[in-house]
């Protein structure tokens, strides 16, 4: 990392820093002011968001330090507890005990390794063609065919929502763009405050003038409003920070909207999956948010689409 | 504090660090409050090896400190690392499950422990269970702990997922989330004959598996 990246990335950090101290702040002051003994649960639950923020913030600002073997390290970790979740309100049964085991303990740690040594031509078909195939002969050879397709299916959608859609985070690290080199911790930052600045302006907005209810039958407290409002706040703010990207400003904002745009409706894909499964959040690991696929999910959808389109289009 | 006691400690913790880092476990708390410090009988559903490491892992640390499991002294006792974690590490009341060669009556081994002021964690169908049924039918030492400690709470615990994470036979656990559930204490009624107080205990435990409520 050189000295101007190292700045870059500080004046990213302490932007965030600022961002949480000042919700920190509104949050103790709606505290105070509406739920002093505790009892609104509302104000308890944006807290409790609030706290997990700053922890995820943290998180991530170590592993932006730590450089590319952090950066691997953290979403190898949170592929594990989202695999962890997903794989929990499957079908598999007992039968399937060693393909679950080879997917945890070989599949995880191999597509992270092969993003590690920057491997594109392998980590990009690592499981959609290797594990995809070697996968399902595991379990046939098990024996049990009762609900097959179901499990089969079910253990390839876990790997590429979980493992696959995740990695594709750090392999931004793994681009190669002429005058952006030794950048990449601030393209993964780029995609991580939209994504997830999008999440929480959806919902700020959705709160002041939201009335329409965009999808009820999967999600009932998005709103048209909060989306439109959310997508084009985070568009803008998105175009604000093209300092920090190969980009310009006007691709920033077009790459924002896109980002925006799958994370929104990778949160719909992902409800339906929740509903279907007939739970509310996915784990409760983090507190306030739900399982570390609720705070994931937008960033699953959108991670790989921003990954090709900066390959294509920046790329060397 | 002694070095055995001291790695012992470690090691405890160690498991517990790793029974989280697998299950993520959660602990439910619908009967008890975990705050109160009180002596009980956790009687929990058993399918797994790692079950009352779940329990355990779950507990918080004051009522941990207290709760001994109760195992079966022919598994526990068979080489040197078993018979270390069972009585080091998980201060564990080993009981000869067979009649026949047994020195000392296992209800009265137990009877000793809560007279001591300790916890115990029972699992009353008195093995693992490898069938397909949801529960096996209990064993009558829970009614006659009931009948000879009447004060003490007995709660149902129901331990969910962990037959998944590590099934019959299988070596490697794999990662999924698991809860533990705690229902309410009970207590033996007056005139309760002991198989009435066996299916209500083994129903009160049942109602806790949360599987059961969304098959309706």
């Amino acid at each position: 990392m050189n000295n101007n990246t190292m700045s870059d990335l500080l004046t990213v950090i302490s932007g965030i820093v600022g961002v949480l101290l000042v919700a920190s702040l509104i949050g103790w002051l709606l505290q105070r002011r509406l739920s002093p003994d505790g009892r609104n649960e509302a104000i308890e639950n944006l807290n409790a968001r609030i706290k997990a923020w700053w922890v995820m913030a943290i998180a991530l600002a170590l592993a932006f330090l730590g450089g590319r073997t952090g950066v691997v390290i953290l979403f190898a970790l949170c592929s594990f507890a989202a695999l962890r979740e997903f794989m929990t309100l499957t079908n598999a049964t007992r039968a399937d005990h060693r393909t679950l085991a080879a997917v945890f303990f070989i599949v995880l740690p191999v597509q992270y390794y092969l993003i590690w040594i920057e491997w594109y031509g392998m980590f990009s078909i690592f499981i959609p063609v290797w594990v995809f195939l070697l996968l399902p002969i595991v379990s046939a050879l098990s024996g049990d065919t009762r609900n097959f397709l179901i499990r089969i299916a079910e253990m390839q959608w876990a790997l590429m929502i979980c493992v696959f859609c995740v990695s594709h985070v750090p392999a931004l690290l793994t681009l190669n763009i002429p005058g952006y080199e030794g950048r990449g911790v601030l393209l993964i930052a780029f995609l991580v405050i939209v994504v997830q600045l999008s999440d929480v302006l959806q919902y700020v907005w959705g709160k002041l003038i939201g009335r329409r209810k965009i999808a009820p039958s999967l999600s009932p407290s998005k709103t048209v409003e909060g989306f439109i409002g959310g997508a084009l706040s985070a568009t803008l703010i998105g175009a604000a920070l093209w300092w920090m990207t190969p980009f310009s400003p006007f691709h920033a904002a077009l790459m924002s909207l896109i980002i925006t745009l799958m994370g929104f409706l990778g949160g719909l894909v992902m409800s339906a999956i929740k509903r279907d499964r007939g739970v509310k959040d996915w784990g409760h690991s983090i507190a306030g948010h739900g399982g570390f696929i609720d705070r994931l999910d937008s960033v699953v959808f959108a991670a790989p689409i921003f990954f090709h389109l900066t390959r294509y289009y920046w790329g060397a | 504090m002694n070095f055995r006691a001291w790695i012992a400690d470690l090691a405890g913790g160690a498991i517990a660090f790793f029974a989280r880092a697998v299950t993520a476990v959660q602990p439910v708390w619908t009967g008890i409050d975990p705050a109160q410090v009180r002596q009980r009988v956790y009687f929990a559903n058993h399918a797994s090896h790692g079950d009352f490491v779940l329990i355990w892992a779950a507990l918080p640390p004051a009522l941990r400190r207290s709760a001994r499991p109760v195992a079966g002294a022919d598994y526990w006792d068979r080489g040197d690392l078993r018979r270390f974690i069972g009585r080091d590490v998980f201060n564990a009341l080993l009981i000869a499950r067979n009649a026949e060669g047994r020195s000392a009556d296992p209800v009265e081994q137990m009877d000793d422990v809560l007279d001591d002021g300790s916890s115990l964690i029972l699992f009353p169908e008195g093995t693992r269970n490898l069938t397909e049924e949801v529960l096996l039918p209990f064993k009558s030492g829970l009614f006659h702990l009931a009948r000879t400690c009447p004060e003490i709470e007995m709660v149902p615990v129901w331990i969910e997922n962990l037959n998944r994470v590590l099934p019959k036979g299988a070596v490697v656990p794999v990662p999924l989330m698991c809860k533990v559930v705690f229902g309410a204490p009970m207590h033996l009624e007056e005139d309760e004959e002991k198989d009435e107080f066996l299916t209500r205990t083994r129903n009160a435990l049942l109602a806790l598996n949360p599987k059961a409520e969304t098959r309706g």
